[in-house]
């Protein structure tokens, strides 16, 4: 009876371990079978040389990422603009000031917020965003848009990547000793004063894996973007102009890909472009998380 | 001194007003959906699927994609509640703790998380082709099954990490072996925590459209087997959305509402839930 226990509690442990390692190896195996599929492209071209050209006609076999890239860098860096000082401003708020019950009761919307699917974010871009850009945001800079822009997704992306943010930074504030607030505040300094002095300082590394985490969540965003930053391959050159962002350029072909030579491998290699860099924020965010939580493991 | 004050005055302003701002855009955004929405939704939507010509604003409902999402975030969570409690389990009771590979596997998860919808579901294309699969209910789960996993591992692991180590010892003192211990007593206490992971990664699992775009495929039909293809929620949203019509257009917007009810009910739940189950918990 107890030898059986044993035995069971044996392969339970190999079956588990075995799972688990197989979990730590999905990183790879995804970037390896992306690049497995695109390597028919990379073989055509040199790889800078698809990332730096602006040619896009796939019927013509040219793939040039550069209008994409630069949708993605302008409506990600829109984004980040829009979003950081009121997630720093609140996630310090919620963390410093409120009370418990004004943080309690907030933290339920914050879930909320980012438990919504995207494709609700895009619906209300379409329906809120987009005729606000058109109707008055544009005409009051004195330009003309459709409306469907990378301010449009901008904006949509913000609301997306402030639960990240505001949870990671207040995660990070919550480390900090509260030891060293009452000293700043027993030397007389001022709650903001402790808050931007000592707080904020001491926190930095922490608030800036936080801003990555959210930068890396803009940047791999599909559907609401898809939905209101207007899809038009060229180099954007002002936040009123449309963009096609790299997970929108994926997202939008994939019933055409097979049917046009190397298309197929284009969008994988897309793809693992876009999980490459995002994989990279994530890697050093986390890293500095992990300095910063000080936790033994 | 005075601008001292002056300064914490205008900063703890500044701090009210952008909280209130950000809840006052996720009330909006609410508010938006259901003014919308709700004229467009009747009864028809939720209980037919579509009859021809639905997509030019003829008869017919979305039930097909209702149930094409629940079955396929339901499989899903379902694998992944089966692969990940196995995972969070071994990192917390079995192996040795801080250990070199523990650290990792975390680590990993962590960017595993981090990784777009959009690229599992080009990944899952690729498996797909690999496997000789096509767009089909199973391959929708597995990719969504890619995609929720490390939400499910490592919010269970942040729960079960936090059942008291004093637990343990007195399970082992009792002679229990750590398999006994790891899934009669660990896992009753973290009880309310994995129920909440486990709603977390249905409601994700529902809403990503991003990853089903390329492997669930897209039908008319309630799937009837795990190879025939699957419609889904976000994905009946966004081509509705796309439509010229704008009766079609009113429809993407009940869809949405009726998207957006279930992640609420999910949401509430959870929190629900997140009360009750704790019979069995020690504080």
């Amino acid at each position: 009876m107890n030898r059986l226990r044993t035995v069971r509690d044996t392969i339970a442990s190999r079956g588990m371990a075995l799972i688990t390692v197989a979990s730590g190896g999905v990183l790879f195996l995804i970037i390896l079978g992306l690049f497995l599929k695109s390597r028919p492209i990379l073989a055509s071209g040199s790889f800078f040389g698809l990332m730096a050209s602006s040619n896009w006609h796939p019927l013509k076999g040219e793939f040039g990422f550069l209008p994409f890239i630069a949708g993605t860098l302008w409506t990600t860096g829109t984004a980040l603009i829009i979003a950081v000082p009121p997630c720093i401003l609140t996630a310090i708020y919620l963390s410093e000031y409120a009370s418990k019950r004004m943080r309690q009761a907030a933290a339920p919307f914050i879930d909320l917020l980012a438990g919504l699917p995207s494709v609700i974010y895009g619906i209300w871009g379409v329906l809120a965003v987009v005729p606000l850009i058109k109707n008055h945001i544009a005409p009051a800079c004195g330009v003309s848009s459709s409306g469907y822009s990378i301010l449009a997704g901008g904006i949509v992306l913000a609301i997306m990547i402030v639960p990240v943010i505001i949870h990671v930074i207040h995660e990070v504030l919550r480390t900090i000793p509260v030891e060293l607030r009452e000293a700043s505040l027993a030397l007389g300094a001022s709650k903001w004063q402790t808050v931007r002095q000592v707080v904020l300082r001491k926190a930095l590394p922490g608030v800036i894996a936080a801003v990555v985490l959210g930068l890396s969540r803009a940047f791999g965003e599909t559907m609401a973007v898809l939905m209101v930053a207007g899809n038009v391959a060229r180099v954007p050159g002002s936040i009123f102009d449309p963009a096609y962002p790299l997970p929108a350029l994926i997202a939008n072909n994939y019933g055409e890909m097979l049917s046009v030579p190397l298309y197929d491998s284009a969008l994988m290699l897309a793809s693992l472009v876009l999980l490459i860099i995002v994989v990279i924020f994530n890697i050093f965010s986390r890293l500095i998380l992990k300095t910063v939580e000080r936790r033994v493991c | 001194m005075n601008k001292r004050i002056l300064e914490e005055t205008v900063m703890r302003t500044l701090m009210k007003l952008s909280t209130l701002l950000i809840l006052s855009v996720l009330v909006i955004i609410l508010i938006t959906i259901l003014v919308k929405g709700l004229p467009a939704l009747d009864l028809a939507m939720i209980t037919q699927s579509p009859k021809g010509g639905f997509y030019l604003g003829k008869e017919g409902g979305i039930l097909n994609a209702i149930i094409g999402s629940l079955y396929l975030a339901g499989g899903s969570t379902l694998i992944a509640v089966c692969l990940g409690l196995p995972i969070v389990l071994y990192l917390n009771i079995f192996a040795r703790p801080c250990s070199r590979l523990v650290r990792f596997i975390r680590f990993s998860l962590d960017v595993l998380w981090g990784i777009p919808s959009i690229v599992y579901g080009a990944f899952g294309f690729t498996l797909m082709l690999f496997l000789g699969l096509r767009a089909s209910l199973l391959g929708g789960i597995i990719a969504v099954t890619f995609l929720i996993l490390p939400i499910m591992c490592r919010t269970m692991d942040e729960v079960i990490r936090m059942v008291p180590r004093e637990l343990l010892h007195a399970s082992y003192a009792l002679g229990a072996t750590r398999f006994e211990t790891a899934f009669t007593v660990v896992v009753r206490q973290a009880l309310p925590g994995i129920m909440t992971a486990v709603l977390l990664s249905l409601g994700r699992g529902i809403g990503d459209a991003a990853s089903v775009l390329f492997t669930a495929g897209f039908t008319d039909h309630i799937p009837d087997s795990l190879l025939r293809p699957a419609a889904t929620l976000p994905l009946v949203i966004f081509f509705q959305l796309s439509t010229p019509f704008p009766e079609v257009q009113n429809r993407a917007y009940a869809s949405a509402l009726v998207l957006t009810v279930i992640i609420l009910a999910i949401c509430l739940t959870s929190r629900a839930l997140t009360g009750r189950y704790t019979k069995h918990t020690i504080k």
